[in-house]
């Protein structure tokens, strides 16, 4: 009897802790107000399938409905953090190569078209290049090489037919870069004037001076968004638009713009805001050019691996506070990434420099540098600091293994075209990834053939196992064979990581309802959440 | 001198046709165009599907047709499409004439302001402390870059009035403008009017020792009379033309100063369109300023006539 009491007691008071704080939340949400951020420079465009920069993500992916997305409120994203979106329920069939949503009914474009299984067929038939009207540009075509086909089962259903198992598929499908476009709408309006389902219609775009969006007065999600708009106001120089969110004139700052160094400014001229530091899933990282003579030797690209002293890197540039992984983010900010131990083993990762550039050196000798020979190269980066300030390091790094290299900088518009022509021979870049999956990041920039497999690294054999991969069961099983890839890709100086970067949003206390991710920065940004408490 | 306003408006239009082949042939020569600079957003670059943009764009087409098109719509007054919005160019830079105009125009205005009368009084007190005193501001005028000027007013205003003063929303009234417009305007007048009053300073010099001057001065002539009336009007040519140069460079000039205080005029306007190699808009906007520095310099032309009456354009 007393047990049953002590239950009921305790029962009682948990719903009424949950009762009283759900009330309290509720009371505490208020409806209105513009939420004003930065932004760092004018969105190349509004359509996020045609574009891979958190430049149109953050101010557009308010416009759009998902089928799933992260939830926004949870920091990391991962499988268990997918939740519905204008999908109500989906399911794998018992083959698990066809997942099939169930959509949301009642649910209206902002033009007041009604959204349908079609506009899921049309949207992904664009990306598959299976439509009439064409994408100018398709940077994650090879996010999909998985998928068949898109099939509409009626209204108010779909089915994603895969060629092969695939279980993180929904990843791919809940990142802010998979939104569902309206079939009536063109993909050139949509560049312009992008049309959504989302909490947040367009309004205007200004080069150089604003992007607005207004209020989605007949959003389907009953009570949201709270705001009365988002605006973000364009300014080129950092050191003015810090100044500006210092001032007050801004509520939140740009996405992950406020770096290690610059947020100690930050913190003391404006002791009261918030700045939540995260890794965002942006590495910087190593491209050397296989098919220019000599690198096209593995061996020289082992000696570079070798010489490279990553604690140096996090200590100069990051404060101590940037992260050294492999290709994969490490927990706590990431899913996939290998712990310390695991990484330690790792060529190039023994915290022992010494004895790798001695090994590195051998390498060099064997291959018939040294002292008197010295290997003249460039290394060709942005014309940008957070670039040009890691290879200059890097720089000095080389020169312990016989390495003179001068460094080339690029006119920062020019160098994915420099890039894409393999027109360089070692290079330094920065790869952010949308998902934190191993599917996402290494098709994207490891697998033969893709478009952001700037190096051109294509082997068969590693081929094979990013499908054995894909094809797993999240589980431990995955996750070894992930970090035995990983291991692999970092050894064969495929792209290696050179760190993971941290940054900071800051945001004025008022702002509620935000929150950050820590393992991609093109995820949390639909704001149909966030009030203001003003 | 009808005659002579003929002939300098046929070269005026010669100079503009030779600067639209100019602009139109440097942008081209520069290297990478518009289709890979729309692809680095995307972070790669498709080689099938940068052709299908080139010839979205009439990239693919031979250059002289291209230049030919241009001029077409030049005279017709379509500017054609910005490349990067993919809205009218007119449209895209219309607005942002009158910001820069207004920031130029306040600009020279602080600058003749203090300029002129404070070169006046270091040359008629040459080598007193007010001399000095004024010669070290303007020489700190000259030496101090702009952007950092600019900067540091930035920091002093949210340190100490707790206020940014750059530009998020377009002022509503003209009180609002002109507080808008007063810091950066003061930023860049400190330069000129440095450059204005050491100018004003070495010509007043120059005149002050002239006979004309000694004669006033035995007729009796006040001190005001003889510096302002006889010697400044004499003076003021050499600075006219200084001013005349000013009014031209502000024009395209004011690049730091729109991108430190945040202003969306014309200046930090052309920078970001050369960076992402919009022609349309870059063309566009390069004749704008070509079509100004030629009119001004018309202007300046012409004043010389009504300041000094020695001058004289035969036909």
């Amino acid at each position: 009897m007393r047990k049953n009491f002590t239950t009921i007691a305790a029962a009682a008071a948990v719903l009424a802790l949950g009762l009283g704080f759900g009330a309290s939340v509720a009371e505490a949400q208020k409806s209105g107000g513009v939420l004003k951020l930065y932004h760092r420079g004018t969105p190349p465009s509004g359509s996020i399938h045609e574009e891979a920069t958190n430049s149109t993500i953050s101010p557009y992916m308010g416009v759009f409905n998902n089928l799933i997305m992260f939830d926004q409120h949870k920091p990391t994203n991962s499988a268990e953090t997918i939740i519905p979106d204008l999908a109500t329920e989906w399911s794998w069939d018992a083959s698990k190569t066809k997942l099939t949503f169930k959509l949301r009914s009642g649910v209206t474009f902002h033009d007041g078209k009604p959204f349908s299984s079609k506009d899921v067929v049309c949207t992904w038939n664009l990306i598959l290049g299976k439509s009439k009207p064409k994408l100018r540009k398709n940077p994650r075509k090879s996010w999909y090489t998985n998928l068949e086909s898109v099939t509409a089962n009626g209204d108010s259903e779909v089915t994603f037919n895969l060629k092969r198992k695939q279980p993180a598929f929904p990843m791919l499908l809940a990142s802010g870069y998979s939104p569902v476009y309206p079939c009536h709408v063109s993909p050139k309006k949509m560049r312009t004037n992008p049309i959504g389902t989302g909490p947040f219609k367009f309004v205007e775009l200004k080069q150089n001076e604003h992007v607005k969006f207004t209020k989605n007065e007949n959003y389907w999600k009953k009570g949201r968004p709270f705001l009365d708009g988002h605006e973000h106001t364009i300014i080129k120089s950092r050191s003015t638009r810090v100044l500006a969110f210092i001032a007050g004139k801004f509520d939140v700052t740009f996405n992950s713009d406020v770096s290690i160094p610059l947020l100690k400014d930050v913190k003391e001229q404006a002791p009261h805001v918030i700045c939540e530091k995260r890794a965002n899933n942006v590495s910087t990282n190593l491209i050397v050019n296989q098919k220019s003579a000599p690198f096209d030797t593995p061996a020289i690209r082992k000696a570079m691996v070798l010489t490279m002293d990553r604690d140096a890197f996090i200590k100069i540039l990051g404060h101590g506070q940037t992260i050294k992984s492999g290709a994969m983010l490490p927990p706590p900010n990431g899913v996939w990434g290998m712990t310390p131990e695991a990484l330690a083993k790792v060529a190039g990762y023994n915290p022992d420099v010494a004895a790798n550039r001695a090994e590195a050196r051998k390498i060099m000798e064997g291959l018939g540098y040294g002292p008197d020979k010295r290997l003249k190269i460039k290394v060709s980066t942005r014309n940008i600091s957070i670039y040009r300030d890691p290879a200059v390091i890097l720089i000095d790094h080389l020169k312990e293994i016989y390495i003179d290299a001068e460094l080339d900088t690029v006119e920062t518009s020019n160098w994915h075209a420099k890039v894409a022509r393999k027109d360089y021979q070692v290079g330094l870049n920065l790869t952010g990834i949308g998902v934190d999956d191993p599917d996402a990041m290494f098709y994207e920039n490891y697998a033969c053939g893709s478009q952001r497999n700037y190096t051109g690294y294509c082997k068969p054999e590693m081929m094979a196992l990013f499908e054995k991969q894909s094809m797993m069961d999240n589980g431990p099983e995955r996750l070894a064979l992930v970090w035995e890839i990983d291991k692999r890709l970092q050894e064969d100086a495929a792209r290696p990581i050179i760190f993971n970067r941290v940054s900071a949003t800051c945001f004025q206390p008022y702002v509620k309802g935000f929150t950050t991710m820590t393992n991609s920065v093109y995820n949390g940004w639909r704001l149909e959440d966030v009030w203001l408490d003003k | 001198m009808s005659a002579y306003l003929v002939r300098r408006f046929l070269l005026l239009l010669l100079t503009l046709v030779g600067m639209s082949i100019v602009i139109f042939v440097m942008l081209r020569l520069v290297p990478g165009n518009i289709a890979d600079i729309m692809f680095d957003s995307a972070g790669f670059v498709d080689p099938a599907e940068k052709a299908a943009l080139e010839v979205e764009l009439g990239l693919n087409l031979p250059i002289p047709e291209q230049y030919w098109n241009w001029i077409k719509g030049l005279m017709v007054g379509d500017l054609g499409y910005s490349y990067v919005s993919e809205k009218p160019a007119i449209d895209e830079i219309g607005p942002r004439i009158p910001i820069t105009a207004k920031l130029a125009g306040m600009s020279l205005f602080f600058s003749i302001l203090f300029g002129l009368p404070l070169g006046v009084i270091s040359a008629v007190r040459q080598n007193t402390a007010l001399d000095y005193v004024l010669r070290l501001f303007s020489l700190s005028g000259l030496s101090l870059p702009s952007f950092w000027l600019a900067l540091l007013i930035l920091m002093a205003c949210v340190s100490y009035l707790g206020e940014i003063p750059i530009y998020t929303d377009k002022p509503e009234t003209l009180g609002e403008e002109l507080a808008l417009y007063l810091l950066p305007s003061a930023a860049v007048g400190f330069r000129a009017s440095a450059l204005i009053m050491r100018l004003t300073r070495s010509s007043m010099l120059e005149v002050l020792r002239q006979d004309y001057i000694r004669t006033a001065k035995a007729k009796g002539a006040s001190d005001n009379t003889i510096n302002y009336v006889h010697a400044l009007k004499n003076a003021v040519l050499p600075v006219t033309t200084i001013i005349g140069i000013e009014a031209a460079f502000l024009i395209g000039g004011l690049i730091i100063t729109e991108t430190v205080f945040n202003i969306p005029g014309v200046a930090h306007f052309l920078v970001e369109a050369i960076l992402m190699r919009d022609y349309p808009i870059v063309q566009s906007l390069v004749m704008f300023i070509a079509v100004i520095v030629v009119v001004i310099n018309f202007i300046v032309d012409m004043m010389y006539a009504v300041l000094d009456p020695r001058i004289k354009y035969a036909d």
